[in-house]
């Protein structure tokens, strides 16, 4: 038995799954006041008259970091850069107190300035006298060499407490996005931990054994250990649930558009061969441009509720919602007044007067009847979704690329379907068929994809692995690894390595060993050239676990909608 | 983070291509410098934009390069997908998608001559000559400054638009006397019809910062104040860097970007330079920068020292003098021509090209025509020890009806001890070839 519990800006959806069948569903609204209550209430209406000795796992994707961050609840952080030399940052919107200090090292990993010790004292001093909560630590190239982050580090966790190291973000390459990716870890990391304390105390009580797991903006889980030392990745998981949800509802294997339609917005995903297509570097959040490996999703200002308005006899559809539909007591008219109108929508009677009441006031501006706006409507609509996910599938089938071999033979994305969730999706569906000339289905039962998607999440994660066999030095950033290799260390060494690793993390971290795919997703092998010798070789190979959803549920769940 | 002004990159290392695996111009060559504009997050800043190589066209090819026997075997994806890097970045800028753009692109291309039958320099295809033309097609005429700043001599592109009036090529590089591909002194000033419009600045070894930036203010800025041309490109190798293994001079990071700043170019295409872990990284950020009017200030090389760097005084005379005798032959052009082409109706160049990567020696003489009425019909008479005797005929875009009937006659009636024939008809873009 699973557990799936997604809590969304308005709405908590949960679901418990029983050998691949949904057997139990909950939503309700969100009390933003009392976000863990409203999580416990969820979770304890959902066991009831359960065995809790049957819970495999829980697992759950919050909005704890997310509303922390967005509402700007956080905590202040003190943090110590060392930009060395290059472009010149202004990293003054974190909140905190930010020190630059000299010290740097270069794109190998070679230590070219030492660290002065008495800066790092002053900005201890500087932190201490503000009463920093949490610290942070970022160095250029870090990720190449981290042993003044773990210096630093150490003094900053001795007197600070909480710290966070730049290179343990990411093996990804870009100074700016590690120094507010590791702020934001730093920032929220009092919140995510006094939540997640009271959640795991809260489950004692209850006598409930099982494992718990917090969803990432990868659409993965972690543990919880895992989530207390980077709880920046629980940040956005609420569109990798939806899209997971989405995933396990839909026959998969091919390249798809995936949207999510709601009240205020619709939110778009891409499938690439079945699989999730990621944000190249990271996710975007309150303007701050992180690292965090989040499930590519653009959400644009277009849902059922969404005001319509006339400008040059053309009708406007959002970004704006202002409240209901007009059918149900709201404003002015909506695209769901114009589902209704035309009966693609089922409303009680009153509703179905008001609906066409509101489309004939809509007509009047333009000069149609109330059928003809309607229709006017959501044909704009579904124009609009299209011409959006269009410019989008564009920027994705264009994303920089390094080889000739990509350039001449890469894959693109060409969708062969459309798949649509949502209180409008079966009133769009057939209009969606015939502007994409694609098939597009929508899954029944899709009120709690989210918590689904939640409850079929499985561990991810994904290692970076470089080896510079001239140096003599072996480096994966994300799990800490910085080793001698020797001379003659080769490519399928580093890829066994980078495997075996990945491996080894996902069971820690409560992969299924048996069913655990893991896939090498870049691998490259530099000849490393000095005076015109053979110096070494620069390896470089990217491992993950294979993204989506538990294996084996997909099949049973379709069958089931 | 966001620009001054957009930049377009054309970000494009080739990691899968080599010319063989020790060779300088190798899958590792952008491999540190990848690293350096990733972790600068130079991506991400709001106006820079990243896209992709188009691959150029056989034709595109052709309107610049007679490939012996033709495009399919002497040109390979690695040169198509390179001088489709420099097309897409100059048509980002003539669709006024981005202000100006930098092609990093590999293998280069500036000793690549009109004739090709191989590899010279490490380079096949002249990206930028392709680039010009390739707009020229496109948007009609351009009045192109190709300021070419790798330490070699951009003989190819010299070769190219010898007797071009509308592109006025300047090139900076040490001295020939000391340098592949030895070539590249003042008095190689241009054709009958262009004399003038091919400026040579041969700079010696050990010339530094201030070295460059004053040939650049003295030489290169009023000259162009003149020219007022359309479109500015960089033929920007990086080799002049002071820590380069193939070459003797002090240029830094700082250098490069100061210059780009002063330049302006609209459109950048990286040709040479293989100090590919010390230099590349910062020059490369360092330009970009400076294209995108962003503070520079801070990039610097791990070993850069300015006091280790200085040029000594007698080079900074010597580079005085040689720019002054540079923007005096400039001014003086009109009365020189006299003297160089006056009363000559026609005019023969002899050639002799080697293709050093490759190991073939080419001979060939180059036939200018005077026309009353266009830069007149021209051809090359080539013969290389592969065997080849080869016939290439131009007709310019600006070829008068005259010209152009005179050329498809001499095609049709070549003789037949030619083992190669070719016509590049400019004027209606097609490209014949037998043989």
């Amino acid at each position: 038995m699973i557990i799936g519990l997604d809590m969304g800006g308005t709405h908590i959806d949960g679901v418990v799954i029983q050998d691949g069948q949904v057997i139990k569903t909950h939503k309700k609204p969100v009390d933003k006041d009392d976000l863990f209550t409203t999580m416990w209430t969820a979770l304890e209406e959902l066991v009831e008259d359960s065995d809790l000795a049957a819970i495999e796992r829980i697992n759950l994707s919050t909005t704890i970091s997310t509303n922390a961050i967005v509402e700007g609840t956080t905590a202040p952080v003190g943090m110590v850069v060392q930009p060395g030399p290059g472009l010149i940052h202004d990293f003054s919107s974190c909140k905190g107190r930010v020190v630059t200090i000299g010290g740097y090292v270069d794109h190998r990993g070679v230590v070219v300035d030492d660290l002065d010790p008495k800066e790092l004292e002053k900005a201890l001093l500087l932190f201490k006298k503000d009463g920093m909560p949490s610290s942070a630590v970022i160095s250029k190239f870090s990720t190449r060499n981290p042993e003044h982050e773990i210096i630093i580090g150490k003094k900053l966790l001795e007197q600070i407490g909480q710290v966070t190291l730049g290179h343990r973000i990411s093996g990804i390459l870009n100074f700016p996005r590690r120094v507010y990716t590791s702020y934001l870890n730093s920032a929220v990391s009092d919140q995510f931990s006094t939540f997640l304390t009271y959640m795991r105390s809260s489950l004692e009580k209850k006598g409930i054994a099982a494992p718990l797991y917090i969803l990432k903006a990868d659409g993965g889980t972690m543990d919880s250990e895992g989530a207390l030392e980077k709880p920046v990745e629980t940040v956005l998981s609420g569109p990798g649930a939806s899209f997971l949800g989405m995933s396990a509802l839909i026959p998969g294997g091919e390249d798809a558009i995936l949207l999510d339609v709601g009240g205020t917005t619709t939110d778009i995903f891409f499938l690439a061969d079945g699989v999730p297509l990621f944000e190249p570097l990271g996710a975007t959040i309150s303007d701050y441009k992180t690292l965090v490996r989040a499930i590519y999703s653009v959400s644009i200002g277009l849902g059922g509720d969404s005001s319509i308005t006339v400008r040059d006899k053309n009708l406007v559809i959002g970004p704006q919602r202002r409240g209901m539909a007009y059918a149900f007591g709201g404003e002015g008219p909506t695209p769901t007044d114009a589902m209704i109108c035309l009966g693609r929508m089922e409303a009680p009677q009153g509703a179905k007067a008001k609906a066409r009441e509101g489309m004939e006031a809509l007509g009047a501006k333009v000069s149609l009847q109330a059928t003809e706006v309607a229709t006017l409507v959501l044909a704009t609509m579904v124009t609009q979704i299209k011409e959006k996910s269009e410019a989008l599938l564009l920027g994705i089938n264009s994303k920089p690329i390094y080889t000739i071999k990509e350039l001449l033979h890469g894959k693109k994305v060409t969708p062969k379907a459309v798949h649509i969730i949502g209180g409008p999706a079966e009133a769009l569906a057939p209009l969606l068929q015939e502007a994409y000339g694609l098939p597009c289905h929508f899954p029944e039962n899709s009120r709690v994809a989210n918590a689904i998607g939640a409850a079929l999440a499985k561990p991810t994660i994904e290692v970076t692995l470089l080896a510079d066999t001239a140096l003599g030095r072996l480096s994966v950033p994300e799990l800490g690894i910085y080793e001698k290799v020797p001379r003659t260390y080769s490519l399928e060494q580093a890829k066994e390595r980078a495997v075996l690793l990945v491996r080894q993390e996902a069971i820690a971290m409560g992969s299924d060993e048996a069913t655990l795919e893991i896939e090498i997703t870049e691998q490259s092998s530099f000849n490393m050239i000095k005076n015109s010798c053979l110096a070494g070789k620069n390896i470089r190979v990217k491992a993950q676990v294979k993204p989506g959803i538990i294996h084996g549920l997909r099949s049973t769940i379709t069958h089931e909608s | 983070m966001k620009a001054n002004k957009t930049v377009g990159l054309v970000f494009f290392p080739a990691f899968d291509w080599a010319i063989s695996p020790t060779h300088p111009e190798r899958e590792e060559r952008l491999l540190y410098t990848q690293d350096q504009i990733f972790e600068e997050g130079i991506q991400d800043i709001e106006g820079i934009e990243m896209f992709n190589p188009l691959v150029a066209t056989e034709k595109d090819i052709q309107r610049v390069h007679f490939a012996i026997p033709d495009v399919p075997t002497r040109v390979t994806e690695s040169h198509l997908v390179s001088s489709g890097g420099a097309i897409r970045a100059a048509l980002a800028v003539m669709n006024k998608e981005v202000a100006s753009a930098f092609a990093l692109v590999r293998p280069p291309g500036h000793h690549a001559h009109r004739v090709v039958y191989g590899d010279r320099g490490f380079c096949v295809t002249n990206n930028e000559a392709i680039m010009v033309e390739r707009l020229r097609a496109e948007f009609g005429p351009l009045r192109v400054a190709i300021i070419d700043t790798d330490c070699h001599h951009g003989d190819g592109t010299e070769d190219i638009y010898w007797n071009d009036p509308e592109t006025l090529v300047i090139s900076f590089h040490q001295d020939g006397r000391t340098l592949y591909p030895g070539t590249g002194f003042m008095d190689a000033f241009g054709g009958p019809s262009a004399y003038g419009y091919n400026v040579n600045i041969p700079l010696p070894p050990h010339t530094g910062d201030e070295g460059f930036l004053h040939a650049l203010n003295h030489v290169v800025m009023p000259i162009l104040d003149e020219y007022k041309p359309d479109l500015i490109v960089n033929s920007a190798g990086q080799d002049n860097h002071y820590s380069d293994p193939l070459t003797n001079m002090n240029f830094s990071a700082q250098g490069y970007a100061k210059l780009n700043s002063i330049l302006k170019p609209d459109i950048a295409v990286l040709e040479g330079g293989y100090s590919i872990d010390g230099a590349l990284p910062y020059i490369n950020v360092g330009i970009i920068l400076a294209m995108a009017g962003m503070d520079y200030s801070g990039v610097k090389e791990p070993d850069y020292n300015p006091a280790l760097l200085r040029q000594p005084k007698d080079i900074t005379e010597y580079i005085k003098k040689i720019s002054d005798a540079v923007l005096g032959n400039w001014k003086n052009r009109d009365t020189l021509w006299r003297k160089e082409y006056g009363g000559l109706d026609s005019y023969e160049r002899p050639m002799q090209i080697y293709y050093d990567t490759d190991g073939i020696l080419e001979q060939q003489v180059q036939h200018f025509n005077k026309c009353s009425s266009c830069s007149g019909h021209n051809w090359i008479d080539s013969s290389s020890d592969s065997g080849r005797k080869v016939l290439a005929i131009t007709i310019p875009l600006d070829g008068c009806k005259s010209c152009i009937d005179k050329a498809y006659k001499m095609y049709k009636h070549a003789s037949s001890s030619y083992t190669n024939v070719y016509l590049q008809d400019r004027v209606h873009d097609e490209y014949l070839g037998k043989g």
